[in-house]
């Protein structure tokens, strides 16, 4: 991650955490409900958040300690844009289990999203204390310290980004729905996850993906998507050809040329290296001028990926969604939704990736999150 | 010149490298924020650190933190800046820092204002105060040395101010009446200087006068805008010796920091010593209306205790004899106390003279004294003492008491007046 202006700071979106992974099955559900929170995520998968709403309510009058059933009511009323009512749940629901890091985590998103970065930060420490290897909390703990560097340069250089601070907020707001709408249409994916690279599931996705109106609708308030006119969105989670092919339907410009045919295919065996842990061809998917992030070594950097990727037990799921690329004589830019998921871990995140052309492959130059 | 000392010469300048380059704020190789915080570091470092608030202003936090830099303990450093901040919420400086070691967590940082597209003006400001501040902290005056102005105060005098503009420092003292009148140490303070620094010689030149001049109001924050903060005291520049050299302006106070700001850089006024509020307040008590020397110097010198007491007795043994050569009606005598430079007024040593010897000759008898006797070394190359009294002066035929100020200056090793008028 590097931030380059903080003046003009990139938002980078915290990453809400959409499950409690860690410890809460200790809490099994008794039998005799045992459907009833699968139920509560698909009705919040879909966006029906009043049902899911009623449901765990149902659901947690006769266990009113369940710390699964409270974590999702805490992320329903986030969904339902109520931050502080959410606030509420996760507070209470960190002070009954303090060891739990996932409450810690969205009590900072919801924070830092109301600007209060100095709670963001407290929260997220004590996420890290209480998980020290918590890779999402040290992410946004990142974010929420440049953040916070930012508002003190702010205030030492009597900057005045008073105009700038409020479209960022209302940015970042944006974002975070953007985000939790998009996710939410997307985790259909985890169960075809594996099958990225074959057709069949992504229809189903873009089935489900206009009924999910709110989300669709405040994609095109971004900035970033509202700007390009692309049609790309509407190819959303589809494997990356298939939106090369969309492309021309989609009619306007049709810019699209093999190019960025290439580009996509590049990114999208990339993403596939990364899943099979195919180092050889992941790190390969790097230009030998890789801005490595932070300014680290080549040499170190690699080893993190290779430890981070290689050394993880349990599978790693890489999904692409939404991929737009630009292409530029012999370097090219693209940006897309990633879908991250392996054991304990998932995250969804907007990447940009500027390639540039080395004989006849496009390789990786730099590579952002935000 | 012998015993004539800086201290700076002894004072190595070992620390000036710090606040421009931070060498070692770098996350750690592995995750930056698990490099900055280690487990259950934070909590425990919390206990560790106890938040010690310094009443003579930041300058002992700033260099803990400064040292915890420099040891790498970043989140120490954090934790003291916050403190810091706890106590001065509108500290630029410590803004400035915390942003520094925020930043340093999501990346390696160099420099001091590492923030990209910083204005590099405002960065360079808060750098110097930051470097004016901690040299000053580590160069206090010890306490033989005094400053070279400072031969005698008034008896009156409680106390004098002295500022050192290039080391942006006032110093207070305190008239030990106790020890002979001695210059006492009281303490120091970070001042601003103009922004074209010192030297005033025209309006308008963004300049701070260099000279001894003495407080001539108090104008409490009722009756100030907000840029003077919690009061003012003006000074009498020009004073009678900057006209007569042609400098000009008006409006140079002592004064204090607007509100949206704990401290002002180290060079920013149109020409007034500005201080911060608290400092303002705490210095203010020990000003008197009329009375008060200060005393502004680019570059204080200091005198040890025996060097001060030779020169002092030097000066007061010089201002006796020509009081005693007036005394004598003597008027040849007398006139030798005058540079052929002298002038006051339109007057200069021929009209000056002729006067004196019309006076004397209808004298039997003079008696002069010269009771609240000051002396003031005036700052800069020229050896000039400003000296300060109540004459009183009786005779046959007319007794008259007035204040009366004299400018004294080394010709070819001997004190002579250039000088003279009422005060």
């Amino acid at each position: 991650m590097t931030i380059k202006s903080l003046v003009q700071p990139r938002f980078q979106q915290l990453k809400l955490l959409r499950a409690v992974t860690i410890g809460l099955a200790i809490s099994f559900a008794a039998p005799a409900f045992a459907d009833s929170l699968p139920e509560v995520q698909r009705l919040i998968k879909q966006g029906q958040y009043p049902q899911a709403m009623e449901k765990v309510d149902a659901y947690l009058s006769s266990r009113p300690k369940d710390a699964q059933g409270r974590f999702l009511k805490g992320l329903i009323y986030t969904e339902m844009n109520k931050p502080n009512e959410a606030i509420g749940v996760f507070t209470r629901l960190s002070e009954d289990y303090p060891e739990l890091p996932e409450p810690y985590n969205n009590l900072a998103v919801l924070y830092a999203q109301q600007r209060q970065y100095d709670k963001a930060r407290t929260a997220l420490e004590m996420a890290i204390r209480t998980h020290p290897s918590y890779a999402i909390a040290y992410e946004n703990l990142g974010d929420v310290y440049a953040k916070l560097a930012s508002q003190a340069y702010d205030k030492a250089l009597q900057l005045d980004n008073s105009n700038a601070t409020t479209q960022n907020k209302l940015a970042l707001i944006r974002d975070l729905i953007t985000t939790s709408g998009k996710a939410n249409v997307k985790p259909t994916a985890p169960a075809a996850a594996p099958a990225v690279a074959t057709a069949p599931a992504p229809v189903k996705v873009a089935e489900a993906k206009p009924a999910a109106a709110p989300s669709a609708s405040v994609v095109s308030t971004t900035p970033g998507a509202a700007t390009p006119a692309a049609p790309a969105p509407v190819a959303a989670p589809a494997p990356v050809a298939k939106v090369v092919e969309a492309k021309p339907a989609a009619e306007p410009a049709p810019k699209a040329d093999a190019a960025s045919d290439e580009v996509g295919r590049a990114i999208q065996a990339w993403a596939n290296a990364w899943e099979r842990k195919d180092m050889k061809a992941y790190l390969g998917a790097y230009a030998a001028d890789f801005r490595t992030p932070k300014g680290m070594s080549r040499k170190d950097w690699e080893a993190e990926r290779t430890k981070r990727i290689a050394g993880k037990g349990g599978k790693i799921s890489v999904e692409i969604e939404a991929l737009q690329t630009t292409i530029n004589g012999d370097s090219a830019t693209a940006k897309f939704r990633q879908h991250y998921k392996a054991p304990g871990l998932s995250s969804s995140a907007t990447k940009t990736v500027t390639l540039v052309k080395a004989g006849n492959r496009w390789l990786i130059k730099e590579e952002n999150a935000r | 010149m012998p015993g004539r000392r800086s201290l700076i010469l002894g004072l190595a300048f070992c620390l000036a490298g710090v606040p421009l380059i931070y060498r070692l704020l770098s996350p750690g190789e592995d995750s930056p924020q698990q490099a900055a915080l280690a487990p259950g570091q934070a909590g425990a470092a919390a206990a560790a650190l106890p938040a010690t608030v310094s009443d003579s202003g930041p300058e002992t936090q700033l260099l803990r933190i400064f040292n915890e830099i420099e040891a790498n303990r970043l989140s120490d450093a954090l934790q003291l800046t916050e403190t810091l901040l706890r106590q001065y919420p509108n500290y630029r400086l410590a803004h400035l820092i915390k942003g520094d070691l925020l930043l340093a967590r999501a990346r390696p940082i160099e420099s001091f204002g590492a923030l990209s597209d910083a204005p590099a003006d405002k960065v360079a400001d808060l750098r110097a105060e930051a470097i004016v501040r901690l040299k000053a902290y580590r160069e206090r005056p010890e306490d033989k040395f005094v400053p070279r102005y400072l031969l005698q105060m008034q008896p009156d005098q409680r106390f004098a101010v002295v500022v050192d503009t290039q080391r942006s420092r006032l110093y207070l003292y305190a008239n030990d009446q106790a020890n002979g009148g001695r210059p006492r140490f009281v303490a120091d303070y970070y001042v601003t200087q103009g922004k074209l620094g010192a030297d005033k010689y025209v309006e308008g030149d963004k300049k701070t006068p260099i000279g001894v001049y003495h407080v001539t109001a108090n104008l409490p924050r009722q009756k100030l805008a907000d840029l003077y903060g919690s009061g003012a005291f003006p000074i009498n520049y020009p004073n009678e010796w900057d006209r007569q050299q042609g400098r000009g302006g008006s409006g140079i106070w002592l004064h204090g920091t607007p509100s949206n700001t704990f401290a002002r850089p180290p060079r920013a006024s149109d020409g007034c010593v500005v201080l911060t509020n608290q400092d303002l307040d705490a210095v203010a008590k020990n000003l008197q209306v009329g009375v008060t020397p200060v005393i502004i110097s680019p570059s204080v010198e200091w005198l040890s205790l025996d060097d001060w007491a030779k020169e002092r007795d030097e000066l007061n043994a010089t201002i006796d004899a020509w009081r005693r050569d007036w005394e004598s009606r003597d008027t040849d005598r007398y006139l030798k106390h005058y540079s052929p430079r002298f002038k006051a007024g339109s007057q200069d040593l021929a009209a000056f003279a002729e006067q004196k010897r019309q006076v004397n000759a209808s004298k039997e008898w003079i008696k002069v004294a010269t009771d609240n006797l000051s002396v003031f070394r005036h700052p800069g190359k020229d050896e000039v003492v400003v000296v300060t009294f109540e004459q009183d002066y009786r005779s046959n035929n007319l007794n008259n008491r007035m204040k009366k100020r004299q400018y004294w200056q080394r010709e070819n090793g001997k004190w002579k007046i250039i000088y003279e008028g009422s005060a």
